[in-house]
């Protein structure tokens, strides 16, 4: 409707993701310490700016980066799944996709770690080859972005097909449930062979960025823009669907296989946030609304600033997060859960109290 | 004399019950429980509670424990009744425990009061802690000489200390307890033994004994030396900013399998063994002044 506007709230994105970054750059174990003074005349303290600059480059920024990236990634997810399932409530949580994805994670951890007891301890008999939920080698990301995704994948098609299609608003989101509680329920069982790693895996299952290296990013950023590309693609089907299946079809739209696709976005961008930074609530659910509070727009524009808001709210989380207790941490997903649910609980007695009704 | 004439009164007690005063215990909740004689049928819900029966050789009177407990071998043919914190409540009282020893978080507690068995809480969480639950124990059991085994222990880790040559002090020491990372701060139970061993925590006690660290702020302490279970070494290197730190550049890296990191982390009367095997690692990784990275793997 207003392209303008809509252009304009995607530089806001920007902007404020660069700036957040910036100030990410900034935040760490000691709380808020500028260390780009340092690396900008690196030879006044040679030797402190070599930590500066391992700290910068090897620790804050990959992470900040990640975090954004994750956020964007369930942000473009959540988006996707309400337009999909033409349902404001729908998110990679309450499709049963992200535990899906966890369940994915935590048992190919298990069968790469050679079976029990194993998650993230195998490197003294594997030459070297370190399979840990937070290790960093190449190789062990793209697999647990697999598993993810293969995970997020089943997860969503059981409940599609629990839910007997997406047409019921109610079904859908019980089976959603249903799938979510009864994978979660899986994963913890697989970590109950492996009790020794279940305070490792428990720091993973609440969301952590802390080990988010470039590796992880860049596995993000790339899958990210594919996922977004994707969905810009697919974005008409979105807007066809809004005004229902046959409105749909009679616009000449492929409806069914332009579905699948959706479908595998969702799956492939929640797969990959939760394989890297574990499961961060209701980043995705809050994107999107929040969007939708301030613009009402296309399927193609809502969807690229869903992402943007998404990645800028996770990169916030993350700061507060290493921040607030510093040099202690807190679990990013707990603080998205406090800070998104706090959001949407205002949001809907915002919308309750003007119009009657939920946004 | 003293402790002869105590040991007597001890086996007066126990082979006399009608005669005895019976026992009467104040355990960490501030609950006073009195028994009419020594519990002979036992049923301990921490490994650490176990070990301390078995360290005052009463290992016999056990009829049950957690799942968690191991040690000494001799536990393992014992039921088992669920874990500490959800023990199989028709299990324990299946076994007639004349008492139930147990951590004061577990909140099982009440149940099995209620069912009609008694409770003795106990919470060893430091040194102090282990020595006073000992003493506790022993009162309750009525061995007589627990002081003195208390003493063995405490000699045995200032012995491990003294064992140790002197340019290792002073090393700075990282304790990674899972992968989190969560760290043993100065104020637990793992740094105290540290402390006595004169390294130094890079996890000062004002963070609280196991705190979940910024990974930043270990690449920042820059420790000489880390200290980590089997199962959370897997890949430390390779974490952000990691390979840089002095302990991981020079390989001295104390990697503990879990039999050993089962003894490091239980607040018990293996705690003289637990400052030997740390001692072991620190003399032979932290006191050499050259590195050679060759040959040697972590």
């Amino acid at each position: 409707m207003m392209p303008t506007r809509a252009v304009w709230m995607g530089l806001v994105g920007v902007w404020s993701a660069l700036a957040l970054a910036a100030l990410g750059v900034c935040v760490g174990s000691t709380g808020f310490e500028n260390l780009i003074g340092p690396l900008w005349s690196p030879a006044s303290h040679p030797d402190q700016a070599a930590m500066a600059q391992q700290i910068v480059w090897e620790i804050r920024l990959p992470r900040t980066v990640g975090a954004w990236a994750a956020g964007a990634l369930l942000g473009l997810a959540g988006a996707v799944a309400q337009g999909l399932f033409r349902n404001p409530l729908a998110d990679p949580y309450l499709l049963g996709s992200a535990s899906g994805a966890s369940l994915g994670v935590a048992m190919a951890l298990v069968a790469l770690g050679g079976g029990a007891g194993m998650l993230g301890g195998v490197s003294m008999m594997n030459g070297g080859v370190a399979v840990g939920v937070f290790s960093s080698a190449l190789w062990v990301r793209i697999g647990l972005t697999g598993a993810g995704f293969l995970g997020a994948v089943l997860a969503v098609l059981l409940t599609l097909m629990l839910s007997r299609g997406a047409g019921h608003t109610l079904r859908l989101l019980l089976s959603g449930v249903v799938v979510g509680v009864v994978l979660g329920a899986g994963t913890h069982l697989v970590l109950l062979f492996s009790p020794d790693s279940l305070q490792a895996m428990q720091a993973f299952m609440l969301g952590s960025t802390a080990f988010v290296g470039w590796t992880s990013a860049t596995v993000m950023l790339i899958v990210w823009l594919a996922c977004w590309l994707l969905a810009g693609l697919l974005a008409r089907v979105l807007d066809g669907l809004s005004l229902g299946d046959s409105t749909a079809f009679s616009l000449g739209l492929a409806v069914t296989p332009m579905r699948a696709a959706l479908v595998g976005v969702l799956a492939l961008s929640t797969g990959t946030a939760v394989a890297q930074t574990g499961l961060i609530a209701f980043v995705g659910l809050a994107a999107p609304h929040l969007i939708r509070s301030l613009i009402k727009t296309t399927h193609a524009h809502l969807m690229m600033l869903s992402s943007l808001a998404g990645g800028v709210l996770l990169m916030g989380a993350d700061i507060l997060a290493r921040g607030l207790i510093a040099p202690q941490e807190l679990p990013v997903g707990v603080l998205t859960a406090v800070l998104g649910g706090g959001y949407l609980l205002w949001l809907m007695h915002r919308g309750q109290t003007q119009t009657g009704g939920a946004s | 004399m003293t402790r002869c004439l105590r040991g007597v009164m001890g086996w007066v007690f126990v082979c006399l019950p009608l005669l005895s005063y019976g026992v009467t215990v104040t355990d960490d909740r501030g609950v006073t429980v009195t028994f009419e004689r020594s519990p002979q049928r036992i049923v301990s819900l921490l490994p650490s509670l176990t070990e301390t029966v078995c360290e005052l050789d009463q290992c016999h009177r056990l009829v049950g424990v957690d799942r968690y407990s191991n040690y000494p071998a001799m536990v393992q043919r014992l039921p088992q009744v669920g874990g500490g914190l959800d023990p199989s409540v028709e299990a324990v009282v299946a076994l007639r425990p004349d008492v139930v020893l147990m951590a004061t978080s577990s909140r099982a507690a009440e149940r099995l009061q209620a069912l009609g068995l008694k409770v003795v809480a106990l919470e060893p969480r430091s040194h102090k802690d282990v020595q006073r639950v000992m003493m506790k124990i022993g009162q309750l059991l009525e061995v007589p000489d627990a002081q003195k085994v208390w003493r063995a222990i405490d000699a045995g880790v200032s012995a491990a200390a003294q064992s140790l040559p002197k340019s290792v002090r002073g090393t700075r020491v990282y304790f990674e307890v899972n992968q989190g990372p969560y760290a043993a701060g100065e104020s637990s139970f793992i740094g105290e033994t540290l402390t006595r061993l004169g390294v130094k925590n890079i996890v000062p006690a004002d963070l609280g004994q196991f705190p979940k660290l910024n990974p930043e702020y270990v690449v920042r302490a820059n420790p000489d030396l880390i200290m980590v279970g089997q199962r959370s070494a897997a890949g430390m290197a390779q974490r952000p900013g990691w390979a840089q730190i002095r302990a991981l550049r020079e390989q001295r890296l104390c990697v503990f399998p879990v039999e050993q990191a089962n003894v490091l982390v239980r607040p018990g009367p293996r705690m003289a063994e637990a400052a030997r095997l740390m001692a072991d690692c620190l003399s032979a990784k932290a006191s050499e002044k050259t590195p050679d990275a060759k040959g040697r793997k972590p």
